[in-house]
């Protein structure tokens, strides 16, 4: 019998701890218990057995960190064939007459994945693919991973176990106190992403005792519409006379167990701190518990790494300003490669409210794939919403989904037999949230029922891939009422019909409605408030359109869907705070300090806001380019004199960047509006060599040498020689800066220099970091170490 | 033996450490950053520490833990006369990191400033813990000498691997070890107190022990 048929109407029994129980075999400190499969397997088959003695049905095997990343494949195929060998024998010489399975056990890899790692998503589902591997290999029945405290690594060994095997796989994570996993996310985020992938069941463990445990579980049963399971530690560790002792006995643990099983949990067990007699305990008494039945939660959910967004009364909004439709600026910022730039339209969105972020790259004259995958991973180091990954591209869609964390909206499939063929496999395959635009093969249908027929074939064709009707929302497609003054009404009708007859979400691109008429925000906000009253589930929009934003939270207040019309108060007094000021601030200019203009000033002073309207204001007046030699440059030179005299002090020298950064921006962005020619001086390449991730000390470098006018290729951290090389010579660059700021990396900073003289010699290589002075800069063979920021300055000047 | 975990909730600000780490000097535009990112950090971080105390035996410069010897003169001349060692890894968890490359991208002066808090943080945590293991020592009759990271004069940074496994971080407090030996999250430490049954009057503190002179983080005490 599988297991999976064998829970539809058992609870199903996990073993306890294996480490603890170890120790008392006479395991060393530090020594890999994963080996003892191999070296005492006597010992690892008598744990297992006296587990089904117990009453369990699964024995997890002794594999826990048993990849590639700390042993030798052909030592992981070692490990993995005798540790189901041992659980094997354990079951046959077990006299529990019930069905007994054995779970391959995949714990973590005990490194970080990227970005705050060092661990390549790729490399971390090779090293669990291995695992899995061996394990369907030597006949595992069941892959259990487990103990994981990060939901991108919890990614990785699920799409490892889907993509190499069919066995059903349960996913176990270990909360922190906080009820989140250590990287952030909630129980409801990693419903939302395991069950999106398709595990057989969801779980947590460690960490903390079963009581502890009980608000995790609520979480996991209220979203979850696969089996939850749990392993709870013995409660808290403490040491009596040199050993643990943990502070929850069997029949407390039994206890406090029972009172999940009764809440719905249908597979049980114990982690550390817990033996034999624990689960003797617990399953003793809960052997007469009635089984519910797994109901399906129908409820729709994204997420990213830390949290969920759930589709249901109260509107969601997807900021919609991350594409380069229509903008110049924003087009220009793609075809440089200028992340920074996204990344700040992200952010601003987010300040703005919304729970979504769509995300479309797709230029013509640059590669989508490539740069949808890197937006999508570069958002997700600094930004915690949701992603709705916005292409036409499938290819390009697959690569972004899958480095995704979390489980994403993807934008979008329709009802054309290809577009289907395309996109729901994607869906099955990485999970997400689909939308689906009623459109196929004949173009949009005029009428609202000619919608909803699409959108009916649209649920047959996803129910053939397995795909629940929840996790599709139906965009009517808002047209024009310049075109068809009837459009709008058949769009609402469409969706009202689709929401609340065939139980859909839906969502709507809301300003194409006004396309061609004066005053687009007031039949944006206006179509908006109604398409929310006829079942809107979710807007891509534009956030920082205020009309939009009033109608958003007005709704919300008069639905009852703002506490305490919280939200809109909030709001509102915002929308009531005067705009940034343009004029001299409230800090009196010092007798003793002159300045040529306010401009100079506010950013000799580090006012952001003040120099960017400021610039705003010249530009009326002013030549773009005398603004930046006449104002920005003099300004900066002032503060970056006052550094190297050390009557300026660090921060100061950054707020006065950040405030010529804001002023350039300005400038930049009437330039490329106006079609101009590009400002910057020669390229500069930089990054912070390969093995370090400290990357505080080069940003603040690319600040500076954009401020002065160079145009910053900027590879980010972690970067191997070859990438370094490739950039100088693309962008033909006369200067190259290089980043380290630990002893260890600095031969890999040397191996850059190295490969640069001999495939770029006309390159001169800048160096600078913590760890680095002139000694160590001549003997790896630099052309300048730079003991600052403005000392890369000076010589760059001088190239 | 088993390995210990502490939690902390909340640990005293030492803002003058946070504008030496800055590069800073004492002023309100500083102080102001600080501030807001002080406030932006509020409840976000996650004070945790593993330990556990292993019995030692010096040879000349080898220090013999049990599950490794170490080599290393600054170290065993920092352990004389002790017995025995508390080893432990402190973290302030990932959400540091996080705020630190977000604004790397959009305000360097604001990343300059939670890097600095970080530092502060995790050397504060790490104070904190020691105070409470002297405590703890000297309830027992034992005095401990003055924490010892890897990476400190000749102790290589190669045994942070070492204290890694013995002290299962990745499980106990979610830190990892990189390739190049640095951790993630970044604003963790790892360090061996000496615990000895003979006190030991130290003289030369912090700084003032070490040869690095024209270091910019430098006390002046």
């Amino acid at each position: 019998m599988n297991v999976l048929e064998y829970m539809k109407s058992n609870i199903l029994y996990l073993d306890g701890g294996m480490g603890s129980l170890l120790q008392a075999f006479g395991i060393k400190p530090g020594e890999h218990p994963e080996r003892w499969s191999v070296s005492h397997p006597e010992v690892i088959t008598q744990i297992h057995k006296d587990y089904f003695d117990a009453g369990s049905n699964v024995v997890l095997t002794n594999t826990f960190g048993a990849n590639t990343l700390k042993f030798d494949i052909e030592e992981v195929d070692a490990i993995i064939k005798a540790s189901i060998e041992n659980a094997r024998e354990a079951a046959l010489k077990s006299a529990n007459p019930n069905p007994k399975f054995v779970g391959l056990d995949i714990g973590p890899c005990g490194k970080l994945l990227k970005p705050y790692g060092d661990l390549d998503f790729e490399d971390a589902v090779e090293a669990f693919a291995g695992m899995v591997k061996a394990g369907v290999k030597y006949g595992a029945d069941l892959i259990f991973i487990e103990t994981m405290n990060d939901s991108y690594e919890t990614k990785a060994a699920l799409l490892a176990a889907k993509e190499n095997s069919n066995l059903p796989v349960f996913v176990s994570n270990a909360y922190g106190e906080d009820g989140k996993l250590m990287t952030g996310a909630t129980p409801a985020a990693m419903v939302a992403m395991v069950e999106g992938m398709g595990a057989d069941a969801i779980g947590c463990n460690c960490s903390l005792g079963p009581a502890q445990l009980a608000p995790i579980i609520d979480e996991l049963l209220e979203y979850a519409s696969i089996p939850v399971m749990v392993k709870p530690n013995a409660g808290l560790p403490r040491e009596l006379d040199g050993k643990a002792v943990y502070d929850v006995l069997p029949e407390q643990f039994g206890r406090e167990v029972l009172a999940l099983v009764e809440k719905g949990v249908r597979a049980v067990g114990g982690c550390c701190g817990t033996t034999p007699e624990y689960i003797k305990e617990l399953t003793s008494i809960t052997k007469c518990c009635h089984i519910s039945d797994i109901v399906s939660k129908n409820r729709t959910l994204v997420s990213s790494y830390t949290h969920a967004v759930e589709f249901d009364k109260k509107p969601i909004l997807i900021g919609e300003r991350i594409n380069p439709t229509g903008k110049k600026r924003f087009k220009q910022a793609l075809v440089e490669k200028d992340m920074d730039y996204i990344l700040q339209e992200g952010v601003n969105q987010q300040e703005k409210g919304v729970h979504i972020l769509d995300v479309n790259v797709g230029l013509p004259e640059i590669d989508e794939a490539t740069m949808l995958t890197d937006a999508v991973c570069e958002l997700q180091a600094i930004i915690n919403l949701p992603l709705q990954i916005d292409t036409a591209d499938a290819d390009a869609m697959e690569r972004a989904l899958r480095r995704y964390n979390g489980k994403a909206m993807i934008n979008s499939v329709n009802g054309k037999e290809e577009s289907m063929k395309q996109i729901f496999p994607l869906v099955k395959k990485y999970g997400g949230v689909v939308v689906a635009l009623t459109l196929d093969e004949n173009g949009i249908p005029e009428s609202a029922e000619g919608r909803i027929e699409i959108a009916k074939k649209i649920l047959r064709t996803a129910d053939q891939y397995g795909i629940q009707k929840k996790d599709i929302i139906f965009d009517t497609l808002a047209m024009t009422i310049s075109a068809d003054q009837s459009a709008a009404k058949a769009t609402l009708k469409a969706l009202e019909v689709i929401r609340h007859e065939l139980g859909c979400h839906t969502s709507l691109g809301v300003s194409n409605v006004s396309f061609g008429l004066p005053v687009r925000e007031a039949v944006n906000s206006t179509f908006f408030a109604c398409a929310m009253e006829r079942g809107l589930s979710a807007a891509i929009m534009n956030p920082y359109s205020d009309g939009m934003m009033k109608t958003y939270y007005t709704y919300n207040a008069l639905h009852d869907l703002d506490e305490n019309c919280g939200e809109y108060i909030d709001f509102a007094s915002n929308l009531d705070e005067p705009a940034p000021a343009k004029a001299p601030s409230q800090s009196k200019p010092n007798n003793s300090e002159s300045y040529k203009s306010e401009l100079q000033r506010s950013i000799v002073k580090g006012l952001k806001d003040q120099a960017a309207g400021l610039t705003s204001n010249l530009l009326a007046s002013e030549n773009p380019l005398d603004i930046i030699q006449k104002e920005v440059i003099p300004a900066l030179d002032i503060v970056g004199k006052g550094f190297e005299e050390k009557t300026v002090f660090l921060p100061q020298l950054l707020m006065a960047a950040e405030a010529a950064k804001a002023s350039f921006e300005v400038i930049k962005t009437k330039m490329i509006s106006e079609g101009g020619q590009s400002i910057d001086k020669y390229p500069v390449v930089i990054a912070t060599v390969h093995g370090d991730i400290h990357d505080i000390g080069k940003n603040i470098v690319k600040l500076l040498l954009e401020n002065y006018g160079f145009k910053v290729i900027d590879l980010g951290k972690d970067v191997p020689a070859e990438e370094v090389v490739k950039a100088v010579i693309e962008n033909k660059a006369p200067l190259c800066g290089l980043s380290a700021l630990m002893t260890t990396t600095v031969p890999a900073m040397e191996e850059t220099i190295k490969r640069l003289r001999e495939e770029a010699p006309w390159c001169k290589v800048v160096v600078g970091g913590a760890v680095l002075n002139q000694e160590y800069s001549d003997r790896i063979g630099s052309d300048k170490y730079a003991k600052d920021a403005m000392d890369t300055i000076r010589y760059a000047e001088g190239i | 033996m088993m390995i210990k975990i502490k939690q902390y909730n909340e640990i005293p600000v030492d803002l003058g450490e946070i504008l030496r780490y800055m590069n800073a000097e004492n002023n309100a535009e500083t102080v102001s950053i600080i501030e807001e990112c002080l406030k932006e950090l509020h409840s976000k971080l996650s004070y945790k520490v593993c330990y556990d105390q292993f019995a030692i035996t010096l040879n000349g410069n080898l220090v013999d833990l049990g599950f490794t010897t170490i080599e290393s003169d600054n170290l065993s001349n920092n352990l004389k006369d002790c017995q025995s060692v508390i080893i432990f890894a402190a973290t302030i968890g990932i959400e540091i990191d996080r705020l630190i490359a977000r604004y790397g991208r959009l305000s360097p002066v604001k990343a300059l400033a939670f890097q600095a808090i970080g530092a502060e943080r995790i050397e504060s945590l790490c104070n904190e813990f020691n105070r409470e293991m002297t405590l703890e020592q000297s309830g027992l009759g034992f005095y401990t000498r003055a924490r010892f990271s890897p990476g400190y004069g000749d102790l290589e940074l190669s045994y942070q691997k070492d204290i890694f496994r013995v002290l299962d971080c990745s499980r106990k407090i979610g830190l990892s070890l990189n390739d190049s030996l640095l951790m993630s999250p970044s604003k963790s430490v790892t360090a061996i107190i000496g615990v000895s049954n003979i006190e030991k009057n130290c003289t030369k503190k912090g700084c003032s022990s070490c040869e690095k002179r024209d270091c910019s983080f430098r006390r002046n005490d």
